[in-house]
C-alpha cells in the first residue's frame, strides 16, 4: 500500500502536513482510508475511530461535532486536488464499494468551525450528487448536510448537531431528487462508463450495465462519477486510474478468496438476490466482526428443505453436502474438504457438456456455482479454498482435444489422488513425524478434537509409549469430548478439563499437541478458538508446542489478527447452555440493543509460539510455511 | 531413557533392520533398541561418544604449524590422497575375498586432524562409488546408501557425520546426469561430483572465514566459546588483515578447549584473556559479539554445540550482543530437537579433579541446544543466514 499512495502525491499543503497538528487534522488522515485494502480490518484506531461503521463517538475525532458520517472525504478548495482524491479512491473497487455503503461524505474544507461559509457536500451516492448539487440552498450554512446511510438502524445514531427533523427532510428532499434526477444520472453513468471502458480497453462489454437494470453497477462505479463530472482534468486522471485498475485487477486475481465485507450493504443486498440460501441475518453483531456474515441460526434449514426438489441448477451431492455443513453434522477441515471433493467427484460423473459449450468452461463455471452454494452454507475454510483451486486448474489444464469421458475419469482420478496424497498418506507421514517427538513419561495435551492429533497419539499408544495426556476443552462445541472418548475407547490415559483451567494444567504438560485449520505465509495458525490462548499459556510456561497440519492446508495469505477473516457461530449457543435452565440468565435479554453476542469460531496464533510444525514434508519451524507454499506452488505438489 | 528425536532415526532403524553392506556394519548396527545408545558406539569406551573422542585425539596432534601446513596443501593434497586412495580401493576390490570396508576407509580419512568428520565420511563415501561393482545406477544407489547408513551407525552423535552422509546422498544421486544412457559414463559423472562436493566441503572454511571478516570491526571484543577450526580460521584471517581486535575464551571445561585456542590465538599476537566459563555473563559488557562454531546446526536454525554455548547465547541475548555462528553446510542437519533433552546425548567424561562420591551423579552431556532466537546469524559457506533460513535450506536440499 504505501508506494502506491505516495506515488500520487497529493499536493494540498494541507493534507501533506506533517510534524505537531492540531485536533482539525485528524480529518486528514479520513481520506487515505478508502485506499485500506478490503481484508484490512477496521483498526481501532485513535485516528480512525469513526471509520468502521462503528458507533463510536464521533465527537472523539471531530470538536466541531458535525463529522457525519464514518468515512470523509475531504477535499481541498481546489477541484483538481478533490478529483485527485476521488480517482484514488476509484482505484481500489473493493474498497470503494465497501466504503460506499458507509456513506461517504465529501465535506469541502476541514472544519467548518475554521469557515463558516464554505459549503459540505454531503454524498451518498452518485445520486446524492446530483441531490446536492440540485439543492445547493440545502447545503449552505455552517454545518454540513449528512446523508443517512441506509445502514441497521441499530447502528447509534452518530452524535451530530443536525436534528432528526433536519435530516429527515435531507432525505426526503433527497428521495424526490433521486427521482428527478434519475435520468441525468444515467446519462451521467454512461458517460462514466463510457469514460471507463475507453481506458480499460478489453474490459468493455463487461463493464457496460443497461441503465436499467444497472441497480447495482450503479454504486459499483459510482465513487467515479462524481470525479468524471467535474471537469475535463478527469481523463488524465481516469488513464491513471485505469493503470491502477489494471494493476488492482491482477492482484486481485492473485488473491483466491475476495471474500465478502459482510457490513457492505450494497454487496449484501446484491448477494442475496443470487444466493439460493436463504439466511436471516442476526441483529446484534458486535462491531469489529460486522464484515463477517452472521445469521440467524436454523433459519436456513427448513428453507433449503423446501427447495431440495425445485433446485434446478444444483446437483444433489452438494445440495447434500451443503445441508450437513450447515446442521454442522460435517465438521472438521479434511472432513468438510474430503465430502466437498467426493460431492464434485459425484457432479463430474454425472456431468455432460451441454451443446455448444466447451467441457473446461462450462464445468469451471459448474463448480464456482456449487462453490458459492457451500460457502453461502457454511463460509469455505483455507483448505477447501486449496482444494477447489487445485480442482479448477486440473479442468483448466485439461488438453481441449480430450473427449469428454476420458476427462471426466481424469477429473475423477485427479480427485482421488488429491484426497489420498494430500489428506490420508499426508496425515499418516504427519503421525510418523510426531511420534518420534513423544517420549515415555510425557504429558501432552491437546486443543479440542483434531483429526491429526488423534491419530498421532494413538499411534503412539500402538507403538507402546508411556504417556498421559490432557485434552483441553471449551465450550460451546465441547468437541473434546469426543476425542476423550475415542481416546479412552483405546486405553489411553487421559485427564479432560477446560480451558479455564489451562494455565493450571500447563505446568505438567511437556508436549503440546494441536492442530489448525490452515497456516499462513507469516507462519501464523489459524484454528479453533482458544488456540492461541493453550499455544500462549505453553509458551509462558515453556512447554513446547507443535502444530500437526496438512501442507494443503497451508496458505501464502498473511494474518496479523482473527479479526478480518473469521466465522461467526451461532451467538445462541454462548448465552444458552442445554439442559441448565436455572442459569439461562440472559433468556429474556438477547434481543436486547445493548447486548452483542460473539461466538467465533477461529483465532490466529502468532509463530512466535509455535515451536515447530509437523507436516507432510517433515518438521519445519514456523518460517518455512512460506518456504513450503513457494517450493512447492511451482511444481504444483503443494496443492 | 534418553529419545533420538530425528524422524529419520526411525526410518534408518527400519532401513538398518535389512541386510547391510559389510558384515562389521551389521554386527553393530542392529541392537536392541533398548540399549541402542551404548551398543551403536563400537568404541572400546562406550561412555564416551565417538565424536569426542575423534576431536580429542585431533586436538592432541593439532598445532598452528601443522594447520599451516595443511592450508598450504590444501589444493593438492586432496587429489593426492584420493589417487592415493583410488589405488588403494582398487587394490581391495581386485583382492579376492577382501572385500571394501566404508568405515575402514572413513577411519582412515578420520584421523587427519585438519579434516572434519563429514569431510572424512564424504571422501569415504567417495570412495564406495568409486571401488563398486555395480551394474546398473539403482545398484550403486543402494550400495552407497548402505555405506552411508554403517557409517552413521558407527557414531550416532556425530551430527556433522550423520548430515554430512546425507547430504552427501542428495548431492551425489540428485542429477541429471543419471540419465545417462550409459551407466559408466553416470558413474564417471557421479565420482566428479563427489569429488566436487569433497572440494567444497574442504573449502568451506575458507569462505567462512572471507565472508566473516565484515563483521570484525577494529576495535572490538569477541567472545569465543570452545575450540572451534572455523572460528579459529575466522580470527585468524581476521589478524591477517590487520584488524585490531581483542578475544575473550572462556576456559571450555572440561576438555578445555579454551586453553588450546588462547594458546593459538596468542601465537598469532593477537590479545586474549582467558575466562572462567562461569565469568562469562561478569565480562559480558565489555563484549561486542560472540563467536561460536557448531557441531550441527538443526532444522529449526538453531545449532547443537559445546556444552555452555546455550547458556552464552543467553547471556548474549539478555545484554543485547550479537552472536554468530560459523559452521559450514555439511553440518546442517534434519534434526528437530524442541529442548535440550530431545537429542541423542553424547556423553563425555567430566573430571572435578577430586573424587566424587558414588551417590552424586554427574552431567556428562558435551553438547547443548541453542534455539534459533537467541543466535543472530549463521556464517556458512552458503553466504551468510538468519537462522530461519537453515530450514529453508534445507528444504531446498531434502525435499
Amino acid at each position: 500500500m504505501e508506494p502506491r499512495r505516495t506515488s500520487r502525491t497529493v499536493s494540498d499543503p494541507k493534507v501533506r502536513q506533517v510534524g505537531f497538528f492540531t485536533s482539525q487534522h485528524h480529518h486528514h488522515h479520513h481520506h487515505h482510508l478508502p485506499e485500506r485494502s478490503f481484508s484490512e480490518p477496521p483498526l481501532p484506531d485513535p485516528f480512525h475511530t469513526s471509520t468502521s461503521t462503528s458507533s463510536a463517538p464521533v465527537t472523539d475525532v471531530s470538536p466541531s461535532g458535525n463529522l457525519l458520517s464514518p468515512v470523509m472525504i475531504l477535499p481541498s478548495r481546489h477541484h483538481s486536488d478533490n478529483l485527485h482524491r476521488l480517482s484514488h479512491r476509484a482505484t481500489s473497487p473493493t474498497a470503494s464499494f465497501s466504503y460506499f455503503a458507509r456513506a461517504v461524505v465529501v465535506r469541502e474544507n476541514d472544519d467548518s468551525l475554521l469557515s463558516p461559509g464554505r459549503r459540505g457536500i454531503a454524498v451518498k451516492s452518485p445520486s446524492s450528487v446530483v441531490a446536492a448539487s440540485s439543492f445547493p440552498k440545502e447545503k449552505a450554512g455552517g454545518a454540513s448536510v449528512e446523508v443517512q446511510n441506509d445502514r441497521p438502524a441499530k447502528s447509534k445514531p452518530l452524535k451530530q448537531k443536525t436534528s432528526k427533523a433536519e435530516r429527515r427532510a435531507t432525505q426526503e428532499a433527497q428521495r424526490a431528487a433521486k427521482a428527478a434526477a434519475k435520468a441525468f444520472f444515467n446519462l451521467l453513468l454512461k458517460l462514466a462508463v463510457d469514460l471507463y471502458s475507453l481506458a480499460e480497453g478489453s474490459k468493455t462489454s463487461a463493464a457496460v450495465p443497461g441503465p436499467v437494470n444497472s441497480a447495482n453497477t450503479k454504486t459499483a462505479k459510482s465513487p467515479k462519477s462524481p470525479s468524471q463530472k467535474n471537469d475535463a482534468v478527469s481523463v488524465a486522471a481516469a488513464e491513471k486510474k485505469a493503470g491502477d485498475r489494471q494493476l488492482e485487477k491482477d492482484r486481485k486475481k492473485d488473491v483466491p478468496h475476495p471474500r465478502m465485507q459482510y457490513d457492505d450493504q450494497s454487496r449484501v443486498e446484491k448477494a442475496k438476490r443470487r444466493a439460493v440460501v436463504k439466511q436471516t441475518e442476526a441483529r446484534n453483531r458486535v462491531e469489529l466482526f460486522r464484515h463477517l456474515p452472521q445469521y440467524e441460526h436454523g433459519t436456513q434449514l427448513p428453507d433449503l428443505e423446501s427447495k431440495f426438489f425445485q433446485l434446478d441448477p444444483m446437483h444433489p451431492a452438494v445440495y447434500k453436502v451443503g445441508l450437513q455443513y450447515l446442521s454442522g453434522d460435517i465438521c472438521g477441515g479434511n472432513a468438510r474438504c474430503i465430502a466437498m471433493l467426493q460431492a464434485f467427484q459425484e457432479t463430474i460423473r454425472s456431468y455432460s457438456t451441454p451443446p455448444e459449450k466447451s467441457l473446461v468452461r462450462d464445468l469451471t463455471a459448474k463448480i464456482s456455482s456449487y462453490v458459492s452454494f457451500l460457502n453461502e452454507c457454511r463460509p469455505l475454510s483455507i483448505s477447501m479454498g486449496n482444494a477447489i483451486r487445485f480442482l479448477k486448474s486440473t479442468i483448466a489444464k485439461l488438453p481441449l482435444s480430450m473427449s469428454e469421458s476420458e476427462a471426466k475419469a481424469t477429473l475423477q482420478a485427479d480427485i482421488d489422488r488429491f484426497i489420498n496424497e494430500k489428506i490420508i498418506l499426508a496425515d499418516n507421514v504427519i503421525v510418523k513425524h510426531a511420534v518420534t517427538k513423544i517420549r515415555d513419561g510425557d504429558v501432552l495435551l491437546t486443543y479440542g478434537a483434531s483429526s491429526a492429533v488423534e491419530m498421532v497419539l494413538l499411534h503412539a499408544h500402538e507403538l507402546g509409549k508411556q504417556f498421559r495426556v490432557v485434552v483441553v476443552d471449551s465450550r460451546p462445541k465441547l468437541e473434546g469430548q469426543l476425542l476423550l472418548r475415542r481416546l479412552v475407547g483405546r486405553g489411553l490415559g487421559c485427564t479432560y478439563t477446560h480451558i479455564n483451567a489451562v494455565s493450571y494444567i500447563m505446568h505438567e504438560v511437556t508436549r503440546v499437541f494441536l492442530g489448525a485449520s490452515s497456516i499462513l505465509s507469516n507462519g501464523t495458525v489459524y484454528s479453533r478458538v482458544g488456540t492461541a490462548c493453550v499455544a500462549m499459556a505453553a509458551h509462558a510456561f515453556g512447554v513446547p508446542v507443535l502444530v500437526c497440519c496438512e501442507a494443503y492446508k497451508f496458505h501464502e495469505r498473511v494474518q496479523l489478527d482473527s479479526i478480518c477473516f473469521n466465522e461467526l457461530g451461532d451467538p445462541d449457543a454462548i448465552s444458552k447452555v442445554h439442559g441448565r435452565e436455572e442459569i439461562n440468565y440472559l433468556d429474556g435479554s438477547t434481543n436486547s440493543e445493548n447486548l452483542q453476542l460473539l461466538n467465533l469460531t477461529y483465532d490466529a496464533t502468532p509463530s512466535d509460539y509455535v515451536s515447530i510444525v509437523i507436516t507432510d514434508y517433515g518438521m519445519v519451524p514456523p518460517t518455512s510455511v512460506p518456504v513450503i507454499v513457494r517450493e512447492y506452488r511451482k511444481e504444483h505438489l503443494w496443492i | 531413557m534418553w529419545w533420538r528425536s530425528p524422524s529419520f532415526i526411525l526410518d534408518r532403524q527400519q532401513q538398518n533392520d535389512t541386510a547391510s553392506l559389510n558384515p562389521e556394519a551389521t554386527s553393530v548396527s542392529s541392537p536392541p533398541p533398548s540399549m541402542a545408545d551404548t551398543l551403536q558406539n563400537p568404541n572400546p569406551d562406550a561412555n564416551i561418544s565417538a565424536y569426542y573422542q575423534t576431536r580429542a585425539a585431533h586436538h592432541g596432534v593439532l598445532t598452528s604449524d601443522w594447520l599451516a601446513q595443511a592450508q598450504a596443501a590444501v589444493g593438492r593434497q586432496p587429489e593426492d590422497k584420493l589417487l592415493g586412495n583410488d589405488a588403494r580401493a582398487a587394490s581391495a576390490a581386485g583382492g579376492a575375498g577382501k572385500r571394501f570396508s566404508v568405515i575402514d576407509e572413513f577411519n582412515s580419512w578420520r584421523k587427519q586432524p585438519d579434516l572434519a568428520e563429514a569431510v572424512a565420511a564424504i571422501r569415504a563415501l567417495a570412495a564406495v562409488i568409486r571401488a563398486s561393482q555395480a551394474t546398473t545406477m539403482m545398484e550403486l544407489e543402494i550400495e552407497l546408501k548402505k555405506a552411508s547408513d554403517s557409517l552413521k551407525s558407527w557414531d550416532t552423535t556425530s551430527i556433522s557425520l550423520t548430515a554430512g552422509c546425507d547430504l552427501f546422498i542428495r548431492y551425489v544421486t540428485r542429477t541429471s546426469a543419471l540419465e545417462y544412457e550409459d551407466f559408466n559414463s553416470a558413474k564417471c559423472r557421479l565420482i566428479e561430483r563427489a569429488e566436487k562436493f569433497g572440494e567444497i566441503s574442504y573449502k568451506a572454511r575458507r569462505i567462512i572465514a572471507m565472508l566473516s571478516q565484515d563483521f570484525i570491526f577494529d576495535g572490538c571484543t569477541i567472545l569465543v566459546h570452545g575450540f572451534s577450526r572455523v572460528v579459529l580460521e575466522v580470527l585468524k584471517t581476521a589478524a591477517q588483515n590487520k584488524k585490531l581486535f581483542r578475544v575473550f575464551c572462556t576456559e571450555g571445561r572440561p576438555d578445555r578447549t579454551g586453553l588450546r585456542l588462547s594458546d593459538e590465538l596468542a601465537k598469532l599476537d593477537v590479545p586474549v584473556k582467558l575466562l572462567m566459563d562461569s565469568a562469562v555473563a561478569y565480562s559480558m559488557d565489555e563484549v561486542d559479539m560472540v563467536f561460536v562454531g557448531a557441531d550441527g546446526v538443526v532444522e529449526s536454525g538453531g545449532i547443537i554445540n559445546m556444552m555452555g554455548t546455550y547458556q552464552v547465547a543467553l547471556v548474549a541475548h539478555s545484554m543485547n550482543k550479537p552472536v554468530y555462528v560459523a559452521a559450514e553446510s555439511y553440518k546442517f542437519a534434519r534434526l528437530y530437537p524442541l529442548d535440550q533433552k530431545d537429542m541423542a546425548p553424547a556423553l563425555h567424561p567430566v573430571d572435578f579433579g577430586v573424587p566424587i562420591p558414588a551417590k552424586v551423579e554427574v552431567e556428562k552431556s558435551a553438547r547443548d541446544y541453542t534455539p534459533p532466537q537467541y543466535l543472530t546469524l549463521l556464517f556458512t559457506d552458503l553466504g551468510v543466514l538468519t537462522p530461519s533460513v537453515v530450514s529453508d535450506e534445507l528444504i531446498q536440499l531434502y525435499l
